[in-house]
């Protein structure tokens, strides 16, 4: 996982958010941010299976925030910002940018790394999922904040139906 | 998520539905862990077909399940998975290390 340079991510401006959700770290509110992820996805002109990569990767994101950085607590805050990005590079369509933030202690971004897969053993998949599924992944300390950035560009051919 | 189970001969079947996430993973977990340690089934199957999604942790716990069969000689058998389950089977390299059959006449007439 890349580590950003920024010191900071702009959250003050509204421009391009599509949703924000804010929830506590509690894993029975996993299916409610899947579903929700699931129809912004879709009004976004993601194809099923890239819906489900993005699903799949904000829903592995928040488990670990859940997991590692709350130690299991199931009252601490996390908030999620999904954002239309437009692409620097011309050719490529539009992307759809989620940003996780929790107060939990900083993250060893050396412990982002994930393991191998040529061992058969449970654990440890999350970030594999993540980085699988995503365009960017980025990781990121602002002050008490930990911030997850995620990025998933759209295929040229399905340019979103939101624009 | 549910998770209930049918005994045949030598067999074990887990019929799951719903999602398999952080929450409610541990279930899966010692419900196959159970059947497989203490029971030593020679045979458990778990039928996917109503499960829409597994997560990391899901997927975790199919893993140790495998793993304990296959420990004392049992065999571990999945059936029915969706287009998210096998997609993360997929992604893990797990696909082809699990004994997957499309329904449950092929997982138990294997």
């Amino acid at each position: 996982m890349r580590q950003r340079d920024t010191k900071s991510v702009s959250l003050a401006t509204d421009d391009g958010l599509l949703l924000k959700l804010e929830l506590h770290s509690d894993p029975q509110l996993l299916c409610v941010v899947r579903g929700a992820l699931e129809r912004l996805t879709e009004v976004f002109g993601f194809s099923p299976p890239d819906r489900r990569s993005v699903t799949r990767a904000v829903d592995e994101a928040l488990t670990n925030i859940m997991r590692h950085c709350y130690n299991g607590q199931t009252d601490q805050p996390i908030e999620v910002y999904c954002r239309r990005v437009r692409p620097r590079a011309s050719e490529r369509a539009d992307g759809l940018e989620i940003l996780l933030c929790d107060q939990g202690p900083a993250v060893d971004p050396a412990k982002l790394r994930g393991r191998r897969l040529d061992e058969i053993k449970p654990g440890g998949l999350g970030l594999h999922f993540i980085r699988q599924s995503m365009d960017t992944v980025e990781y990121q300390r602002a002050g008490s904040t930990n911030q997850f950035r995620l990025v998933k560009y759209l295929q040229p051919s399905t340019q979103s139906r939101t624009s | 998520m549910q998770i209930s189970a049918r005994h045949t001969d030598n067999t074990t079947i887990f019929d799951v539905s719903g999602d398999i996430d952080l929450a409610n993973s541990p279930e899966v977990r010692k419900a196959l862990l159970r059947e497989v340690r203490e029971k030593r089934t020679p045979r458990v199957v778990m039928n996917l077909s109503k499960v829409r999604y597994i997560d990391s942790s899901g997927v975790a716990s199919l893993v140790e399940g495998l793993k304990a069969s296959r420990d004392l000689n049992l065999r571990f058998i999945l059936f029915g998975l969706s287009p998210s389950a096998r997609e993360v089977l997929q992604l893990s390299r797990l696909l082809k290390i699990f004994e997957v059959y499309d329904n449950e006449d092929q997982a138990l007439s294997s």
